[in-house]
């Protein structure tokens, strides 16, 4: 593979063709934040905190999709990147129930987040869904990252139980036509909830643990709904 | 599917639809989705299940689909639904007192439908009839038609209901068409489409005979070249090199694309060109799929355009009988024809990439660039995407070379420019100029001059252009110079406000149209456009918080930065110059014209 030479943060980089800013950077120990980036996805460049500046380019560039080139030279903390990174965190806050995302927690602290930045802001606040034994999903927590759809759906398990309600603002992972998630094409894998950031997919029995159930009670519970559902099929 | 059986509809309708377009697979969703609609009034889930299983498409995704375009319904909606536009022009001319008529006329809030089922009111995006105004896009009856109406007033917009009470003509779009030139607009604006016969009687098709007779793709590619034609859509690209990216690119087929979904608020031109002479626009695209060796051309015009719509179809059938599409036209080897596609509510797929997804039966989401279209286009292939307005100028490129289309304008911008003057102007219509003349000459000159008071502001390129002030009315319009004064020429829409206008209502439009029309992929965007919105919508009501320049400023900067795509990129670029020339407008206590 054909190596280029670019410059990140004033320091030399020799990465080969086709390889990302993200990778290029973390190769030299330059740590570019991202959220909605993750391993086992495609990374479709949805959250814009990894966008970096790139001298010649009007606008910032993604790092985690945009590849390095011959020449290239590369500022990972400018001020207009820092502004970037601390608004989308401050209206990512100003929007969603943060408190299950140490990940992103952490970012607020770094980017010193305000986190009464924007008084008055219209938060997404839908109710819990409890409609399956194996997961929850809390969508006030969730930050549309995509990746529990995209597990679902081509990255991983081609079961295409998800897509999206709404859209903008108002956009909300969803079913078809909200139905209850056993009624959907979804197998129960568990890769969303193995990849949701946020806690907003998240176990049943770990999200009854927190509501305070102890693990007897949770048993039992299992216990009813399966005599119950036997009952039914008879 | 648990779904099927919890209700009954007969799917007696749906299977001619399913005949014809399920063979499209994915595709074929937008389409038929639509079309179902027509039948339903609504998308019933035993409906959208047997879509999803009759294209191949997982249920999910279905659903994702009519979510996503305002013009689809997952539930009941009334058997008129009024949708009117309340966006900066229309609103100058009474838009929200039209909207409040029929919502008392239908007891309803906004958004909602009338206890009978008989009407839903909703509150549109612009629809393009801005030299007209107020506009209505209104869908009624079984089967459902579409019809967007204008010169709608308080006292009138329940005559729309049912189509019942008056006939459309009492409310028909008569757009005034001027200007310095008449290149592109000698048959528009005469109230009806110019047929076939009397295009070919004009010159028309002259260009394409000769492209076909006489002309290698190259040197077609090559007089664009040297015509210097950019793109008319707001992005001011290179035409010839979009095409000749595109005749270059490996891999087959490769498809040709019309982006006539045109829904920058204050623009009409691409409606007015498709109303009036569809052959022009047309020839311009078969010409530029020869060009690029293009096996299919898709036209992709906005859903609340359906006269644009009927008339393109009916050109198309004339071009078939004439033998300008089809197998082997003019007795070349070249096959070609044209796939019409309506959209269904959604600015978004306007941006290029987000028009592919839609004709490829998605959610309108823009894709990460590049690779750009040219190689990694519609369906992935290689692709040529142009303005209606950019194909409209080529037949005239071809026929009198590109020496006479470069002494039309400037040295920097070369040719005709349709511009869509509208707001507090004597003649709000479509102008058509030669670059290099002022903004005081369209406004002044062309447009009859400013009404109901001195001259406040114009707002140049849409919703995603920017502000220009009176002092900068002798600023030339040529895509060098306006970008000298800190302009934009966008789209070519330019809204007058006159000095009794509060701009802090429209800036406040301005950001619901964007909150609106964000489609929620990049978090700059989908988060940026709703906090603007609420910024704008307290400022407008006199009631800014403190910190809030410095919010705007953050929120936008951040959007014009680091947003994915060209909605989010520009939604914050009205606001922005608004700030620079006005600031006094966005601190406590101005109420300078409220």
């Amino acid at each position: 593979m054909p190596e280029v030479t670019l410059t990140i943060d004033g320091r030399t980089v020799t990465a080969p063709e086709g390889t990302t800013i993200l990778k290029a950077a973390e190769a030299i120990g330059i740590h570019i934040p991202t959220i909605c980036y993750h391993e086992a996805c495609t990374a479709n460049a949805i959250c814009r905190m990894c966008v970096v500046e790139v001298e010649k380019q009007r606008l910032l560039q993604p790092a985690c999709v945009v590849q390095v080139r011959e020449g290239m030279v590369v500022h990972t903390r400018s001020e207009r990147v820092e502004r970037s990174r601390r608004t989308i965190l401050e209206m990512l806050d100003s929007a969603v129930d943060l408190s299950d995302a140490p990940e992103i927690q952490a970012q607020m602290a770094e980017y010193n987040v305000n986190h009464n930045r924007f008084p008055g802001a219209e938060r997404r606040t839908p109710p819990v869904i409890d409609d399956n034994p194996m997961y929850v999903r809390d969508y006030a927590k969730c930050i549309l990252c995509w990746r529990c759809v995209q597990v679902c759906a081509e990255d991983a398990q081609y079961t295409f139980a998800l897509s999206f309600d709404g859209r903008g603002f108002r956009t909300q992972i969803g079913t078809f036509f909200d139905l209850p998630m056993p009624e959907t094409t979804c197998v129960f894998c568990g890769q969303c909830v193995g990849v949701c950031p946020t806690g907003a997919l998240k176990p049943r029995r770990e999200w009854l643990l927190e509501q305070g159930k102890t693990p007897d009670e949770i048993l039992q519970m299992s216990r009813t709904a399966r005599r119950k559902s036997r009952r039914a099929q008879r | 599917m648990s779904v099927e059986t919890q209700e009954s509809v007969d799917l007696t309708p749906l299977r001619p639809v399913l005949t014809r377009l399920a063979p499209q697979g994915r595709s074929g969703l937008l389409p038929t989705l639509l079309e179902a609609q027509t039948h339903y009034g609504y998308i019933p889930p035993a409906v959208a299940a047997e879509i999803a299983r009759s294209l191949g498409v997982p249920l999910a995704d279905v659903h994702g689909m009519i979510e996503f375009y305002a013009l689809l319904y997952n539930e009941p909606v009334g058997r008129t639904v009024l949708r009117v536009c309340t966006d900066p022009a229309c609103a100058l001319r009474g838009g929200e007192r039209v909207l409040h008529a029929a919502c008392a006329l239908a007891g309803v809030e906004e958004g909602g439908t009338s206890a009978d089922g008989a009407i839903t009111v909703e509150r549109s995006p612009c629809l393009g009839h801005c030299n007209s105004g107020v506009s209505v896009n209104v869908s009624f009856g079984r089967p459902v038609r579409n019809i967007t109406f204008a010169h709608v007033t308080p006292e009138t917009v329940g005559d729309l209901v049912d189509g019942r009470g008056r006939t459309t003509a009492d409310f028909w779009s008569e757009d005034y068409v001027g200007g310095d030139l008449c290149i592109l607009t000698p048959l528009c604006g005469r109230g009806r489409r110019t047929k076939l016969f009397e295009y070919e009687a004009v010159g028309g098709m002259q260009a394409l005979r000769k492209v076909l007779s006489s002309m290698t793709p190259q040197q077609v590619i090559e007089t664009m070249r040297r015509s210097e034609l950019l793109g008319r859509g707001g992005a001011a690209f290179p035409t010839w090199a979009k095409w000749e990216g595109a005749a270059k690119a490996p891999g087959q087929p490769k498809y040709f694309v019309i982006n006539a979904d045109e829904s920058e608020p204050g623009t009409f031109k691409d409606r007015v060109l498709l109303e009036g002479d569809p052959c022009r626009v047309l020839e311009g695209a078969i010409i530029g799929a020869y060009a690029i060796g293009a096996g299919r051309i898709y036209i992709y015009i906005r859903g609340e355009y359906p006269l644009a719509i009927e008339r393109v179809e009916a050109a198309l059938q004339e071009l078939r009988e004439a033998g300008y599409l089809g197998e082997r036209i003019l007795g070349s080897d070249f096959s070609i024809d044209v796939e019409v596609r309506s959209g269904a509510g959604a600015y978004i797929c306007g941006e290029e990439t987000a028009l592919f997804e839609s004709i490829e039966g998605k959610r309108g989401f823009p894709r990460v660039k590049p690779p750009f279209p040219t190689t990694h286009g519609l369906f992935g292939k290689p692709t040529a995407i142009n303005n209606v307005e950019t194909l409209a100028q080529t037949p005239y490129i071809i026929n009198q070379g590109p020496d006479a289309f470069l002494r039309l304008g400037t040295a920097d911008s070369a040719g005709p420019k349709l511009l869509c003057v509208s707001g507090d102007v004597v003649r709000p219509g479509l102008y058509e100029i030669g670059f290099g003349v002022t903004l005081r000459h369209l406004i002044e000159n062309l447009a009859g001059g400013v009404v109901g008071g001195k001259l406040q502001a114009l707002l140049i390129g849409g919703a995603a252009g920017t502000f220009a002030t009176p002092a900068q009315l002798d600023t030339p319009i040529t895509f060098q110079g306006l970008r000298a004064a800190g302009l934009t020429l966008g789209s070519g829409a330019i809204m007058v406000f006159n000095d009794k206008r509060d701009l802090r209502d429209i800036l406040r439009r301005l950001a619901r149209f964007f909150a609106h029309e964000s489609c929620g992929k990049c978090y700059p965007c989908q988060l940026g456009t709703q906090r603007q919105y609420e910024i704008l919508d307290r400022l407008a009501e006199g009631q800014p918080l403190p910190g809030d320049v410095i919010r705007l400023q953050d929120v936008g900067w951040t959007m014009t930065d680091a947003s994915l795509c060209g909605l989010g990129q520009t939604a914050a670029s009205a606001v922005l110059s608004a700030m620079k020339h006005w600031p006094d407008l966005f601190t406590n206590g101005s109420a300078r014209h409220a």
